[in-house]
């Protein structure tokens, strides 16, 4: 927030160290929504360039984050409306289920021991280049809220405000979208190669 | 406890996660959990998750800003700026 206030005061340094802090995360954004590096690098540049066009219309400091997201998103969809793009598909809860064996006392889930995770840095690094491939390969429309609030951490409020749903179908989309990254990273430990089961 | 007791559970687990449920149902998910050894080990695997993408830096860095880049978004900048004075008074 401090960014914010600075740059609207117009502080020196400010330009620069708002280009500096957002680009990288609105690439970051662009290039996962849109799949292509050119797409994305182009598109990035034209949020940066409508949200100082804009600046003037940003009425609360405190909401630049989500209000730059929102420029984000709109020029991605600018720019997917010409081109082609998949229709997006539901995510089913039940698949994304883990399955469980025996029952009553007796019974076990299926998946992977994650408990030594945060010492092996070895496969924290591959698990982090699967996850970003799963993240891609997530419909849109989960993908999008994945991003905004576990990789931006945007709140629930704010991710649904860039979006344009409502905030139920944020937490229905994030709770989808992250048991299917789970649930690849899951297969992965278990020694399978990240594809779906 | 039977499974699809779990599986109401691993249904809300991210509105737990996220503090987003009511009080008492967070509660009930609390205790159900506490006696459960397999929720215990999914929401171990699910935050452990959650806490890799919120780790996970982006894969690749745009590239450079060049010079006429930089100078046409300095300038939208600088005309906001004027603009936002000018209605400030």
């Amino acid at each position: 927030m401090a960014l914010a206030r600075s740059l609207l005061a117009g502080e020196p340094g400010a330009f620069d160290r708002f280009v500096e802090t957002y680009r990288p995360k609105i690439f970051q954004y662009t290039y996962l929504m849109c799949g292509h590096r050119e797409d994305a690098e182009e598109v990035a540049q034209e949020t940066l360039l409508r949200v100082f066009e804009k600046l003037d219309q940003l009425r609360e400091p405190e909401r630049m984050k989500a209000w730059v997201f929102r420029i984000a998103r709109n020029a991605c969809f600018m720019k997917r409306r010409k081109s082609t793009f998949a229709p997006t598909h539901e995510l089913s809860l039940d698949e994304l289920m883990p399955t469980f064996r025996g029952d009553g006392e007796e019974r076990k889930l299926e998946i992977a021991d994650w408990s030594s995770l945060p010492d092996d840095q070895a496969i924290r690094s591959q698990l982090q280049r699967l996850l970003r491939k799963t993240i891609q390969e997530l419909p849109d429309i989960y993908r999008a809220v994945i991003l905004l609030r576990d990789m931006e951490e945007l709140s629930t409020q704010e991710t649904a405000e860039v979006l344009d749903i409502t905030e139920d179908t944020v937490k229905t989309r994030l709770h989808r979208a992250r048991l299917a990254v789970r649930k690849k990273l899951d297969h992965y430990l278990r020694g399978g190669n990240g594809e779906p089961q | 406890m039977k499974a699809s007791d779990c599986k109401e559970v691993f249904a809300l687990l991210s509105q737990y996660l996220d503090r987003e449920l009511p009080d008492d149902i967070c509660q009930e998910i609390d205790s159900h959990i506490a006696d459960c050894p397999p929720c215990i080990q999914f929401v171990e695997s699910l935050k452990k998750s959650i806490e890799l993408c919120r780790e996970c830096a982006p894969a690749e860095e745009p590239s450079p800003l060049p010079e006429p880049a930089r100078a046409r978004l300095q300038a939208a900048y600088e005309k906001a700026l004027a603009e936002r004075r000018k209605a400030e008074g």
